[in-house]
């Protein structure tokens, strides 16, 4: 895992799940913006999964349990795809929230998985 | 493909037949937040059953219960007619007793809890959500009661053929999921 990298995801993550619940509840119905946004976060998931595939052989060793990260990783890449795939179904305002809702759940767990790969302890 | 059609049946067929639905408008929201948890309570007691079930069969099989339970309380929100609303109610209320129960015990006796379950300290390890979800989902129920049974809501083009359009509509919807 890439610390860095994972800051700049959970930042992406934070800021999309911000802006998705500000237009939410501002009214608008699920756009290209919102839906991209979605799309970001998908996308920075699956480099993500590339990273901790490629790290061990590269000496980046995850500290805690590897079942545990990736529990949380493919959980975590799950999400955004339900949250637009649903979006579609019912364009409203609620499904905006819907997807900030499911941005804001996949930065708390790209934070955990964070944890989890560097200061484990139990 | 059988989803795209679903999606412009949903969509077409907006809003009379939606009114009757509970996981229209904010209600969405609502199960997002559910399925989230679900996703949490299933993860979290798969890791634990898997890695080190025999360090606290209790509190991991109360773990795998209240996962099964939140995804069926997802499902049940989600799906219309009375029988899925009984489920609904029936699953919250567990829920809810959960929290408080188990939440009271590990304050009160934490040796009785060694290790974390959804439910230990009131939710506390996930927001609180466990124990504030509940109350908000029994609300959201008892605002949205089932309206199979009043078809003044439905067109006037035969209210069984509309119910069973929702129906579905929505059963299919939550399929595809």
């Amino acid at each position: 895992m890439i610390e860095w990298f994972t800051w700049v995801q959970i930042a992406v993550a934070v800021a999309a799940g911000l802006l998705c619940l500000v237009l939410g509840f501002a009214g608008r119905v699920p756009s290209d913006l919102t839906n991209g946004a979605l799309a970001l976060v998908e996308l920075l998931l699956v480099v993500q999964l590339v990273v901790a595939i490629a790290a061990p052989a590269f000496g980046n060793e995850p500290t805690g349990s590897v079942l545990e990260f990736y529990t949380y990783l493919v959980g975590a890449l799950l999400l955004p795809p339900a949250a637009v795939f649903w979006a579609l179904l019912e364009r409203s305002r609620w499904s905006t929230v819907v997807l900030g809702v499911a941005a804001l759940a996949v930065a708390v767990m790209v934070y955990r998985m964070l944890q989890i790969w560097t200061v484990q302890q139990a | 493909m059988r989803e795209s059609n679903d999606m412009t049946d949903v969509r077409g067929a907006r809003p009379e037949t939606d009114r009757g639905r509970r996981m229209s408008g904010i209600g969405r929201v609502l199960v997002a937040v559910y399925a989230v948890l679900a996703l949490a309570a299933v993860g979290r007691s798969f890791v634990q059953i898997a890695t080190r079930f025999d360090e606290a069969p209790l509190a991991y099989s109360l773990s795998a219960l209240a996962a099964v339970v939140y995804v069926v309380a997802t499902i049940a929100l989600i799906r219309p007619g009375r029988t899925w609303y009984r489920v609904a109610w029936a699953t919250l209320v567990f829920e809810f007793t959960g929290v408080i129960v188990v939440g009271t015990l590990s304050v009160v006796d934490p040796e009785l809890f060694p290790h974390d379950t959804v439910w230990s300290w009131f939710g506390r390890g996930y927001l609180f959500i466990p124990l504030v979800l509940p109350l908000l989902g029994m609300w959201w129920l008892a605002r949205h009661p089932p309206t199979d049974g009043a078809p003044v809501e439905l067109p006037a083009d035969g209210a069984s053929d509309a119910d069973a359009a929702a129906k579905d509509a929505a059963a299919n919807g939550a399929e595809a999921e």
